[in-house]
């Protein structure tokens, strides 16, 4: 098998990790500002779901978590009389995307808290609902504050996406490991994954400075 | 059984009590690693922050694209690099020293960020001041900006220690026995992953919550205006 043979299984491996991790960013970003916002609640019930749901799975590992959806999560279901067997790509999407959310959570709640005091007295005194105050005030000037943040998280997951191989999902990493279970040519294969890998992280961070200049243009037009 | 321990199947409790033992093996090698890696983390990181900071391009360039690379790569792919592409060029570590030092390589790459944040977060006013009192730049160095660079430092890297110990779990794909892989060894001896994975997801609880709540006392207790180094 001449290395060049190497590109089309590879590519069908790099269009699983794309996908996957364009999955998994956005639900990611969904549970990140639905746990950011409630840990700013002023419900107790709410604040308390969404600090234990960032305290698991920042405090866990990433793999613990995947095998935790894997392999024993269906015996839990069992125990309790219901089917909870999940696909690879199921489990893998959702161990990624509630980990990344987890970690995302802490940057909305940061940017949101960061907004100036002010601005929420502004809101009250124009006879905005809190809701409205959220909506409208706070979370619009909060989204430029975290998208650096959330660029930093996208290349994270991305990498992180490369663990979804050991529950045998045929990503990037798969696809490679296979090859090299078949050719025992470790250099070449390993050095284009790493390649591979860090292309993707060049086009994916260029996307995120996209994103940031895209939800920040008000602020260059002010000042 | 695994390392001489026989497990009690006879109930959910039972048997998390007499896997404590086993899993105590495989922590104690997590901690291990966690430890060896951040120094490695550590010792590396300061190297390429010195040479990103180089005045040569010829030199700072390279670091910046090599720290980039290490950045943006997933850490089990470098493992298997290292595991399994060293040794075709003669050198041949151990499952354990080859964890370690991936960890280290690719924390590394996050460590230097935080020596150069910590060192150009010490104004440019004090630099000034110490050259209108005649300190020489490398008295200037040691004197000035290290001391007060530290409390800056100190924190952050504390919370790379911890995310080195929540990686250390990816080790298990070049055979260290660690914590998960054990957990993941009795689950496929028993057929039971639920109590031994669902303990290693506790175990990992606790010691991230410890391991947070002394890296705030930490930050609370170093004297913010900086300390001296003698």
């Amino acid at each position: 098998m001449h290395w060049t043979e190497y590109f089309g299984p590879l590519m069908e491996g790099a269009w699983v990790t794309i996908q996957l991790t364009a999955y998994s960013t956005v639900f990611g970003a969904i549970l990140a500002f639905g746990a950011g916002i409630g840990k700013l609640s002023s419900n107790l019930a709410i604040r308390a779901i969404s600090i234990a749901y960032i305290e698991v799975f920042r405090g866990t590992s990433l793999l613990v978590q995947l095998f935790w959806l894997y392999f024993a999560l269906p015996l839990a279901g069992m125990a309790i009389g219901i089917d909870l067997r999940l696909p690879p790509v199921v489990a893998g999407v959702l161990a990624l995307s509630l980990n990344i959310g987890a970690y995302g959570a802490e940057v909305v709640r940061g940017a949101i808290a960061a907004v100036h005091k002010d601005q929420h007295e502004a809101g009250r005194a124009l006879n905005f609902t809190p809701r409205q105050t959220l909506r409208t005030i706070t979370i619009p000037q909060a989204i430029p504050e975290m998208m650096p943040s959330f660029g930093n998280l996208a290349v994270q997951n991305l990498k992180d996406t490369a663990l979804v191989s050991l529950i045998s999902l045929g990503d990037l990493t798969f696809r490679a490991e296979q090859i090299r279970n078949f050719t025992q040519d470790s250099t070449t294969i390993y050095s284009m994954l790493l390649v591979t890998y860090f292309g993707m992280a060049l086009v994916l961070t260029a996307m995120m400075r996209t994103l940031e200049a895209y939800v920040s243009r008000w602020r260059t037009a002010r000042s | 059984m695994l390392f001489g321990y026989e497990w009690d199947l006879s109930s959910p409790l039972a048997f998390a009590i007499s896997i404590l033992p086993i899993l105590w093996i495989g922590l104690t090698v997590t901690i291990q690693a966690t430890v060896l890696g951040f120094l490695v983390a550590l010792g590396l990181g300061l190297v390429w922050a010195v040479l990103k900071a180089a005045p040569s391009r010829l030199i700072s360039w390279p670091a910046k694209v090599i720290t980039e690379f290490i950045r943006d790569t997933p850490l089990i792919v470098q493992l298997f690099f290292l595991y399994y592409v060293l040794p075709e060029y003669g050198i041949v570590l151990p499952a354990f020293l080859t964890g370690a030092l991936g960890l280290g390589i690719q924390y590394s790459a996050y460590t230097s960020e935080v020596y150069r944040a910590g060192i150009e977060a010490v104004g440019p006013d004090q630099r000034e001041a110490a050259r209108a009192l005649n300190f020489t730049p490398a008295h200037t160095f040691t004197h000035v900006v290290v001391p007060q660079a530290i409390p800056r430092i100190v924190p952050s890297m504390g919370n790379y220690l911890v995310s080195i110990m929540k990686d250390v779990p990816v080790l298990s794909v070049v055979t260290v026995l660690e914590v998960l892989n054990v957990a993941k060894i009795v689950g496929d001896r028993t057929f039971s992953y639920l109590v031994p994975l669902t303990m290693v997801g506790a175990l990992y609880l606790i010691m991230t919550l410890v391991a947070s709540a002394g890296v705030r006392l930490l930050d609370t207790w170093l004297p913010k205006q900086g300390i001296p180094l003698k």
